[in-house]
């Protein structure tokens, strides 16, 4: 007897796990820019640039898991 | 999946949306797509743009020429001269309009009747990211040789025990990842938007249809975001080509740099 039953495809579960570690980081980059900026707030303009290329490179992995997701989805 | 959209198929909504999509009604010929047409009229608009804005430069500019000049600073000041360096200015005017036209193409995400941008396609980004790809590995065998460069950007000053584990990824970088990232980033957000886009105005219709009062207010709703991430998806568009660009002017500096 089956008390349970989930359907549906498991990629997209693998795609909701894929995102937590990129969400934390891109979380603690614009952290580590609003302090910088907070104690040091003529440094805004000098580090912005590698608060975007900090964001961009921790996205990616999260857009990596959902490229993922659909390549190894099963299309019904 | 396909027995939950069911509603949809019943309602005058397109759906499901198949590759046909792509090819505009009315023209004869599978060598067109919608995409193709959005990419000719963004050049067409990027080059007369620059073309009025430049054409007749005065030392007080007025307000077009103020314009297009401000595009070109923010490229090259922003940019290339921060992130490169004092060889920055020479990479100014292709960064400048690899910046402009992934604006454009993006942008066209957001505009009604196109709603749908080349980008969210895989081989326009591949496309970029291979000149890209391209344009870091040429500067670097320029400056260095191919042995030196390969060398100075593989090679980082490690313990030697640990260089076993950091040469293969570093090649890798250089290699695969950095073009992958490329491409993949500027696809996947704009894939991405055209999907969550699609979430919540269908999900605003399949709501509306499902024939309860409650859940036909939840769509109203539903239809309320659609707008709400159609402005951040406007945000996201000129974000990723900033990043984009960014990251370009980036790999060229590491290209350029001297050994560590």
């Amino acid at each position: 007897m089956a008390l349970a039953e989930i359907t549906g495809d498991i990629s997209s579960i693998g795609y909701g796990l894929a995102a937590i570690g990129p969400g934390i980081g891109v979380g603690i980059v614009f952290a580590a820019y609003i302090q910088a900026t907070a104690r040091q707030p003529e440094s805004a303009g000098l580090t912005r640039p590698y608060l975007f290329m900090g964001f961009a490179l921790s996205e990616a992995l999260a857009l990596f898991g959902l490229v993922l997701a659909f390549v190894f989805s099963n299309p019904a | 999946m396909s027995l939950q959209l069911a509603p949809l198929a019943d309602s005058s909504v397109p759906w499901p949306p198949s590759v046909e999509e792509f090819f505009p009604p009315g023209l004869v010929g599978n060598w067109v797509t919608k995409f193709s047409i959005m990419v000719w009229i963004a050049v067409a608009v990027i080059i007369v743009f620059f073309l009025v804005t430049q054409r007749n430069p005065k030392i007080v500019p007025n307000k077009a020429q103020w314009l297009g000049e401000s595009v070109y600073s923010f490229v090259r000041n922003g940019i290339a001269k921060e992130v490169i360096g004092h060889e920055g200015p020479r990479f100014a005017p292709y960064l400048t309009s690899l910046f402009v036209f992934i604006c454009f193409i993006n942008i066209f995400a957001v505009i009604p009747g196109f709603q749908i941008s080349p980008s969210s396609h895989i081989a326009f980004p591949a496309v970029l990211a291979l000149i890209s790809f391209g344009l870091y590995w040429y500067q670097g065998i320029k400056k260095h040789g191919l042995g030196h460069y390969i060398k100075t950007s593989v090679l980082l000053p490690a313990p030697w025990w640990v260089q076993p584990i950091l040469l293969p990824i570093e090649f890798a970088q250089i290699l695969i990842i950095r073009p992958l990232t490329l491409a993949v980033r500027l696809f996947a957000n704009l894939f991405a938007g055209h999907l969550i886009l699609l979430v919540f105005t269908l999900g605003g219709f399949m709501l509306w249809n499902a024939g309860n009062i409650a859940l036909a207010a939840v769509g109203v709703i539903s239809w309320g975001m659609a707008i709400v991430m159609t402005l951040f998806e406007a945000g996201v568009a000129l974000l990723q080509a900033y990043v984009f660009v960014l990251l370009t002017a980036s790999y060229v500096q590491t290209s350029l740099a001297d050994e560590h």
